[in-house]
């Protein structure tokens, strides 16, 4: 078949001049963590918090069960930087240049068309934030993390770190002792939110850690769909996303959480997302890895109460030097609890896609199941995927149905759709969109746009 | 006029010659019946036209309008205005039906002439309502979970969408029941004139009564034995692919494909 001209260059491959109003330098040590504490004027306790996340930092190894991450310096890492004084309240009010990177990635048309409330973080702080009045009147909400520790101190204190502890993992110690920025989001009891929150961040510098850090609540009988799109210039050298988001579904609530992540190739993007459910509530994860060099991140679900529901719908691609290490841990601590996992991944130009999962089911899931279907595609004789899936069932009355295949793309296909005039590369393109349509159908529209323009262009120079 | 010509072509698959010799000339304005037993080579006539990858030309032309169709890949020569509704289409997950007509469509039209939605939706209804089609049929995927004879009209579907210069329709009357076979009769019929000539492959006259050809070739080991008109078929009818082949002085082979 014919060759197509290889076309590699990262979209979103630019990078703005946006001066630093405040920056740590590149490093950590507690006196850089004070500085940065000290810098956001935050209480004692949140200083206290920050350092003893930051001990165990230090004294806890680098995961080695996963992606090879030994090239991480944690020294020449910035790990706070503030681009813009203070959240704006109107757009008008944003710095020109950084509204300028902004509209490229289509910022004012998603925000025209779809918001209900949106911040975007540009760096490490929250530079512009608006809300619809009506939202505000019901009591939702929907804030940067840093003015919600300001704002609303007891609901704050009251649920961070429950979900998951500094002592977690060894990157999430790190966005514990050094966060910034983030979302945080409280629905009162029974408030129903219709139109999704939307949130666009982007890193724009290079060695620049990002370590946003998102908290959401949804109150009992409330309910709520937050969707993030992150992309990323492209830079030399590695950069760092260590996230950690955590959310909590009371009794009867429902929350979806929706990302595409589209970080270019020198980032580790290595994130900790992770919600409890009380009873009758459901959590779903709605998760889309196409960028980064790197990716580690299981989206978990702790079903704690009986009836609680958690679902993972991802997609992952790999291209050239990438490794998408990702899965989802569905935890079931309570009687008739249910989840569904399904993973859509497509490796190319020797890229690696692999499959992590956990599914435990303790003494306590008497009638819980779970349903996991993880579906590849392998574009080429380079590209490789694993599937490694780890259950633990600790009661005889659940039900567990795990179901894997891997393809190609089938040489009948790609003639069928030729015949009638598509070129091999818009064929590809076709059943490629084809196959990650079960996730994509699920996004808002002009995110299954976008990611339909990402996959055409991901697709570009991998036919041949 | 546009002219298909195919001279003198042989044509291997996985090293075995299937078709040794076919010369066939089709206009614009005809429709032509390629007829004969099973395993002579109809089907792979169709796929080297299309280019179908497992076929192999190993002698012959095949021209469109003076052009050398053998030098174009799958999809130039679907561009060119050749068209073949197969006998097993591919399932494509998560397409709709819709969505890939309007893709071929546009494959074929330049970035500042796509087909606007409005003009497309009126001419899928339209076709659809011709074809007797159920609406969302449209919107189902591309032919995942069609029954054998929801597929055939699907290709029908898509002839009449794309407008080709040439179509083959290769045993698109196999597994279907009379009143599908009209339907599709109706739908090939609706696009015969001056700018559209067909080849219908088929073992069975029956298509035949409904789609009248203006020419009827017969095809036995590889080759085409016999050429006349519509009478051909009726005879063929009668005294069978036996009888014919006595008269000629040529065995039947038996060979798959």
């Amino acid at each position: 078949m014919s060759e197509v001209p290889q076309l590699e260059d990262y979209k979103f491959g630019f990078h703005d001049d946006v001066e630093s109003l405040y920056t740590t330098g590149k490093g950590i040590s507690e006196d850089i963590i004070k500085e940065i504490s000290a810098y956001k004027k935050e209480p004692q306790w949140m200083l206290d918090y920050r350092l003893k996340a930051y001990q165990h930092f230090e004294q806890r190894p680098m995961p080695e069960w996963g992606a090879n991450l030994s090239e991480i310096n944690f020294d020449e890492i910035t790990y706070y930087r503030q681009s813009s004084g203070k959240p704006e309240r109107s757009w008008d009010e944003v710095p020109e240049k950084i509204k300028e990177t902004f509209e490229r990635i289509g910022i004012p048309e998603a925000e025209r068309k779809y918001l209900a409330g949106a911040g975007a973080q540009y760096e490490s702080e929250v530079v512009y934030h608006n809300m619809k009045k009506e939202y505000e009147k019901l009591g939702i909400v929907f804030m940067d993390t840093d003015t919600a520790l300001k704002d609303y101190p007891e609901l704050f204190k009251e649920h961070f770190g429950t979900v998951v502890p500094p002592t977690d993992n060894k990157l999430a110690a790190l966005n514990a002792a050094v966060w910034s920025g983030g979302t945080f989001i409280y629905v009162p009891k029974n408030v129903k939110v219709e139109v999704p929150l939307q949130m666009y961040f982007r890193i724009n510098d290079e060695a620049m850690g990002q370590f946003e850090r998102t908290l959401i609540i949804v109150d009992e009988g409330a309910s709520v769909n937050y969707v993030e799109g992150c992309t990323a210039p492209t830079f030399s050298s590695s950069s760092l996303h260590a996230a950690t988001v955590e959310i909590i579904v009371k009794k009867d609530a429902y929350c979806r959480y929706t990302t595409i992540q589209n970080w270019s190739d020198n980032v580790y993007n290595l994130v900790t997302k992770r919600a409890t459910v009380a009873a009758g509530g459901t959590m779903e994860w709605v998760d889309g890895n196409l960028g980064a060099k790197t990716t580690m991140k299981y989206p978990s679900v702790y079903l704690n109460g009986r009836g609680a529901r958690g679902t993972m719908l991802s997609v992952a691609m790999a291209g050239e030097g990438q490794n998408q290490d990702t899965g989802a841990k569905m935890i079931h601590n309570a009687p008739n609890t249910s989840s569904s996992i399904i993973s859509k991944s497509i490796a190319k130009d020797g890229g690696e896609v692999n499959y992590r999962g956990q599914v435990t089911f303790s003494k306590k899931a008497t009638g819980s199941m779970s349903h996991i279907e993880c579906d590849t595609i392998i574009m080429d004789e380079k590209s490789k995927s694993d599937t490694i899936p780890f259950n633990e069932i600790h009661n005889g009355s659940v039900s567990l149905e795990h179901e894997a295949k891997v393809s190609k793309i089938s040489e009948e296909q790609l003639y069928y759709l030729m015949s009638r005039g598509l070129t091999e590369q818009e064929a590809t393109e076709m059943i490629v969109m084809g196959f990650v349509e079960p996730f994509s159908k699920e996004l808002p529209m002009e995110y299954a746009v976008e990611l339909n323009r990402l996959i055409a262009y991901e697709m570009e120079g991998s036919v041949g | 006029m546009s002219v298909l010509e195919i001279k003198g072509l042989h044509v291997s698959v996985e090293g075995k010659e299937i078709l040794k010799g076919v010369d066939l000339v089709l206009k614009t304005g005809e429709v032509h019946a390629v007829m004969g037993p099973n395993g002579t080579g109809k089907s792979t006539l169709s796929a080297a036209v299309m280019g179908h990858p497992s076929y192999t030309v190993t002698q012959g032309e095949i021209l469109l309008d003076g052009e050398n169709v053998l030098e174009m890949e799958v999809d130039e020569r679907a561009r060119a205005g050749l068209f073949l509704a197969v006998q097993y289409p591919s399932e494509i997950a998560g397409i709709t039906n819709a969505e890939f007509m309007r893709a071929a469509i546009n494959a074929r039209r330049d970035d500042e002439d796509k087909m606007p939605v409005m003009q497309f939706i009126r001419k899928l209804d339209e076709k659809l309502a011709l074809l007797d089609m159920p609406e969302e049929m449209a919107e189902r995927y591309l032919n995942e979970g069609f029954s054998g004879g929801e597929k055939k009209r699907n290709e029908i579907l898509q002839l009449m969408m794309i407008e080709p210069t040439f179509a083959i329709l290769d045993e698109i009357d196999s597994g279907l029941d009379i009143d599908a076979l009209q339907v599709v009769a109706k739908g090939v019929n609706a696009m015969r004139g001056e700018g559209f000539g067909a080849m219908i492959i088929t073992h069975y006259q029956r298509l035949l009564n409904y789609i009248v050809p203006d020419v009827v070739h017969i095809m036995m080991g590889g080759k085409i034995a016999l050429t006349g008109g519509p009478e051909l078929a009726q005879r063929l009818e009668k005294e069978g692919y036996k009888g014919i082949s006595e008269e000629l002085g040529l065995q039947i082979e038996a060979a798959e494909g």
